[in-house]
């Protein structure tokens, strides 16, 4: 399976937020979607998640227009994370992942959307907080709550508004990690806008660099992460580490 | 991603563990309303004890079988006075705590209610427009009755209805759009709801100031809410009136499940946001409207039935609806039942009780529920 993205454009008003970006993700691969605030990461991701229409250009899922696809398949085939949750007070962890078995229920739910619920809920790490309040959750906490429902809803693709911005550095690691391993081993595919580099660096297969809502590169983290690229979008001198876990990059200026 | 992983029996048992207290929860608050319903019937100025009432009923329903209790006015009394009056609040009660818990759900907004979005001053001001004007418009027809479906029913109820509704909805439209247009934050929706309240109000009084004695008073003896606009044809117009309304919202349970979590979030989980919104406040308003076109303004049921019930139950609106209905009918059958005796044997308008629970709950929401209650 795999999603293009073709020339698609979009803007706020007059505003234009996002010129003729144009990629493919793959699935049994993780994207990311890079670059400082206000370059158009969280409104592409809600493009391709059909939540916001462009402006022009076309979302094709296998050469197929998102639009022309029925609301409900398409639940089952992009599930997406936003950057900012919104929570009811008195609505259990459960409950919220549960939310994630919507494409696939009437009305009961069935042992089977439990078992799936029920994973997710374990892959998070979060069981035994089933039966708490969200609202009562520490923002970490309810951030893998979201992770956990965008995962019960099993979708082929995966779309990740910054989901590790509340997290701390472990868990961050952990979830990014998690996701990936996912994705490799059941070939879904994912889209994740970051903002930490070196986790893209670490754990994604392929990244899009975007500058003032433009594609700036594409293509594998080591070829566009570089001292010069990170210069240009970002404003910040840095150097490239390398050690035996891998390539890290190191900020320490504004340019 | 095709499947998660292995399966597990810990969700599954928390998962039933739950249903069942839910279950239960709603089997208890439909003990407690029928228990109510049988004694509020017995009490008044004519007492009648339960075991009467209960005879009463099973003759009406099963002449043959169950004889009717000794006391010769029984019969009369419930049936004709009483009972009425007992559907009447529970409908109101059901159509008002429904309509609140679903525009809470579909507004992510825990302080709107059919009362705080300038619903109820909406509906009552197209009732009193059709109390005044009404037969200047339709002259004798007014007056007249009509056939539907076999039953005879009044013009004027049915007229009642459609002008109550329209304005109770064009309310809760135009407070959405407001709102809309400045990000539907909860302060900007209630003021909205204020605003768009005192507009309707402001008709009234330019409606109360041009009737005559007659309609000033059918008008004044509304807006303080109460019951004795009761009667079977009542009864007969807004039992399906409620009833289908309440299963329309029952089967979206699941999307209002998702509106919690979100615009984007519901959007993704494949629901027509806005389409949804709209259809969903349409449903609602229309059955509240309808109520309150008999009942006058009747406050806050539908803020405090969905509260009390989140907290019993949780936010799974395929139990907080139900939850929610029977709670309000009860709220208000025992409000309307305390409205009855408390000074008999003059009776108050319910809506003043209602209007002292209520405000005493909105405070205790926006008060001690800050943060919790409220997020």
């Amino acid at each position: 399976m795999n999603i293009s993205i073709e020339h698609v454009s979009q803007k706020y008003g007059s505003h234009v937020v996002l010129h003729d970006i144009d990629f493919k993700a793959e699935s049994g691969e993780v994207l990311a979607l890079l670059g400082p605030n206000g370059s158009g990461k969280s409104t592409l991701i809600k493009t391709i998640a059909d939540i916001l229409t462009p402006a022009a250009g076309m979302i094709k899922i296998d050469g197929t227009d998102l639009r022309g696809i029925d609301p409900i398949d398409r639940a089952k085939m992009i599930g997406y994370v936003p950057q900012y949750f919104h929570y009811t007070p008195f609505t259990t962890v459960l409950d919220t992942v549960l939310l994630g078995r919507r494409p696939y229920m009437n009305w009961s739910v069935s042992d089977d959307d439990l078992n799936v619920v029920d994973n997710a809920l374990s892959i998070m790490n979060i069981t035994d907080l089933s039966d708490r309040f969200v609202n009562e959750l520490s923002g970490g906490q309810r951030q893998r709550v979201f992770i956990a429902r965008a995962l019960a809803q099993a979708p082929s693709f995966f779309l990740f508004d910054e989901p590790t911005s509340s997290l701390d550095l472990r868990h961050q690691l952990e979830t990014v990690s998690t996701m990936r391993d996912i994705v490799h081993k059941d070939d879904s595919g994912m889209i994740i806008a970051l903002h930490d580099l070196n986790l893209a660096l670490r754990y994604t297969d392929k990244v899009l660099l975007l500058k003032d809502g433009e594609m700036y590169a594409y293509g594998a983290p080591d070829d566009v992460l570089t001292v010069d690229s990170v210069r240009d979008v970002y404003g910040v001198n840095s150097a490239i580490v390398e050690n035996e876990q891998g390539r890290f990059l190191l900020s320490y200026a504004p340019s | 991603m095709k499947k998660v992983g292995k399966s597990s029996t810990k969700t599954t048992r928390l998962y039933h563990t739950l249903q069942k207290r839910k279950r239960l929860v709603l089997l208890t608050l439909a003990a407690i309303l029928i228990l109510s319903s049988i004694l509020a019937t017995g009490i008044g100025s004519v007492y009648i004890p339960p075991l009467d009432v209960l005879a009463v009923f099973g003759h009406a329903l099963f002449p043959d079988l169950i004889s009717s209790p000794d006391n010769g006015m029984a019969d009369l009394i419930v049936l004709s006075f009483r009972l009425p009056r007992i559907l009447l609040t529970i409908l109101a009660g059901v159509a008002l705590a429904t309509a609140g818990a679903v525009m809470q759900g579909l507004l992510r907004n825990p302080l709107v209610s059919p009362f705080t979005l300038g619903l109820s001053s909406a509906a009552s001001f197209g009732a009193a427009l059709m109390i005044v004007l009404g037969p200047a418009i339709f002259g004798t027809l007014f007056a007249g009755t009509i056939l539907l479906a076999g039953v005879t029913f009044s013009v004027k109820s049915v007229l009642l209805i459609f002008s109550a509704f329209i304005c109770g909805w064009l309310s809760v439209i135009l407070v959405y759009f407001i709102s809309r247009t400045k990000n539907t934050s909860q302060a900007i929706m209630i003021l909205a709801g204020v605003v768009i309240g005192y507009l309707f109000q402001a008709g009234l009084l330019a409606l109360k100031y041009i009737s005559n004695d007659d309609a000033l008073r059918e008008i004044v003896t509304w807006l303080m809410g109460g019951m004795w606009g009761a009667t079977w044809p009542t009864i007969v117009i807004l039992l399906p009136i409620v009833l289908v309304c309440f299963i329309l919202i029952e089967c979206r349970a699941w999307d209002l499940n998702t509106l919690s979590g979100g615009d984007d979030v519901a959007k993704n989980l494949g629901i027509n946001v806005q389409r949804f919104r709209i259809s969903g406040l349409l449903i609602v308003s229309f059955a509240a409207s309808a109520c309150l076109a008999f009942t006058g303004i009747i406050g806050f049921v539908g803020l405090m039935a969905p509260h009390i019930c989140r907290m019993l139950i949780g936010n799974d609106y395929r139990y907080l609806l139900p939850a929610s209905a029977l709670l309000g009918a009860l709220i208000l059958l025992i409000s309307d039942t305390v409205a009855r005796v408390i000074f008999a044997p003059i009776e108050i308008p319910v809506g003043i009780i209602m209007y002292i629970l209520g405000g005493l709950f909105f405070l205790f929401l926006i008060t001690r529920g800050h943060g919790r209650y409220l997020a």
